[in-house]
């Protein structure tokens, strides 16, 4: 099989069927996979904020939960997936540095997290799995042929969702 | 907007630049002190690069390493990382516990907290030289530490980045000590917005 395609930082690649997708390093940040089981079309996205609340121009829809939910869906109906059919398996969202006392800005994690699931209820997209939270990062592999997402950490072992 | 890195003239980038110098000197200082050795600095570099770039400072997003996190906070607001090679943080550990060499196999709560105790200096050392630079206050937070892959680090240190830009001011130094090859890389990140103060403080027009 081929060498998974790589999904950087802010970023949000679709693929088909054998192939698999893979981002490395999730900390706050968090993995959305999303697929179609009957046409076997699927992506990911690397997002790093809940939201775009910079009001700038031309900023990179992946970056955000909501633009980037939005955009993968977009980018999969083009590619033959049916939103009823689509499902989504979810990673990261970790608290990395835990101050005492600091503000929200450390618990950037969560707020991602909570970003997405709101994100996928609002479009019904049903979410079937979840590796999020903890204090570690994450390297996650979404296999399109049988949608297992296998979860990679240091020091956490390794899981398959 | 201010926080639009990438209008950075060269004055500024120079202004930065011997900022860098001068708060990593320091820093090089203090952490002779504590290693009791010589400490080597490298020109530092201050760059603007793209969020998935600065992983591969450390090694690439999945390489392990040491990192030790501090926020200075006032005026101008900024984020310290001290990050180590895992191999170098257990050597530091024995250095620092004053151990045999090799001793120090896996990190337990002292090495943790010997390596945030020396975090914790080098970052002041910084933060003062910048204080006296710019005359604005920088306020260390209790040092905070992580053991993990770079990307993971590095996507809690940067996510803040994100709400304004693509690309992350850094601000990096590469520390080497005889005997060690690489000590660690020391980071400056300053929050968005921040950038303007220090310039002004430096007297070089923000962008």
């Amino acid at each position: 099989m081929s060498a998974p395609i790589q999904v950087g930082m802010a970023d949000l690649k679709t693929a088909r069927a054998p192939h698999s997708l893979v981002t490395s390093g999730l900390g706050s940040c968090v993995g959305v996979c999303l697929w179609d089981e009957v046409t076997r079309v699927g992506g990911m996205a690397h997002v790093m904020l809940p939201s775009d609340r910079s009001g700038r121009p031309g900023q990179n829809p992946a970056k955000f939960a909501d633009s980037g939910i939005a955009l993968l869906v977009t980018t999969l109906l083009r590619e033959g997936a049916r939103q009823e059919r689509l499902r989504a398996k979810i990673a990261g969202g970790a608290q990395m540095f835990a101050f005492a006392g600091q503000s929200d800005i450390m618990n950037i994690g969560a707020r991602n997290v909570a970003a997405v699931e709101e994100e996928l209820q609002r479009r019904g997209i049903r979410l079937v799995a979840r590796d999020t939270g903890g204090n570690y990062g994450r390297t996650i592999v979404f296999h399109l042929a049988t949608a297992a997402l296998v979860v990679r950490t240091i020091g956490h072992g390794e899981r398959v969702i | 907007m201010s926080e639009d890195y990438t209008r950075l003239t060269p004055l500024q980038l120079d202004a930065l630049r011997e900022v860098v110098n001068i708060g990593a000197g320091n820093a090089a200082t203090a952490l002779a002190t504590m290693v009791q050795a010589r400490v080597e600095m490298a020109v530092p570099r201050v760059e603007l690069l793209p969020f998935d770039q600065v992983a591969d400072l450390l090694g690439g997003p999945e390489v392990p390493v040491a990192c030790v996190f501090l926020y200075l906070s006032g005026e101008a607001p900024a984020r310290v990382l001290f990050a180590l090679e895992v191999e170098r943080a257990l050597q530091m550990v024995d250095v620092l516990m004053q151990r045999e060499p090799g001793t120090t196999v896996a990190l337990d709560e002292m090495g943790v907290s010997a390596l945030q105790e020396l975090g914790n200096i080098v970052a002041s050392a910084y933060g003062n030289a910048l204080a006296e630079l710019t005359g604005l206050a920088f306020l260390p937070s209790v040092p905070a530490f992580a053991l993990d892959m770079a990307g993971a680090i590095l996507d809690a240190v940067l996510a803040q980045y994100g709400e304004v830009s693509d690309q992350a001011l850094v601000m990096e130094t590469c520390f080497a000590a005889a005997g060690l090859d690489v000590i660690g890389l020391l980071f400056m990140l300053p929050d968005p917005g921040a950038l303007e103060h220090i310039l002004q403080a430096l007297e070089v027009d923000a962008p």
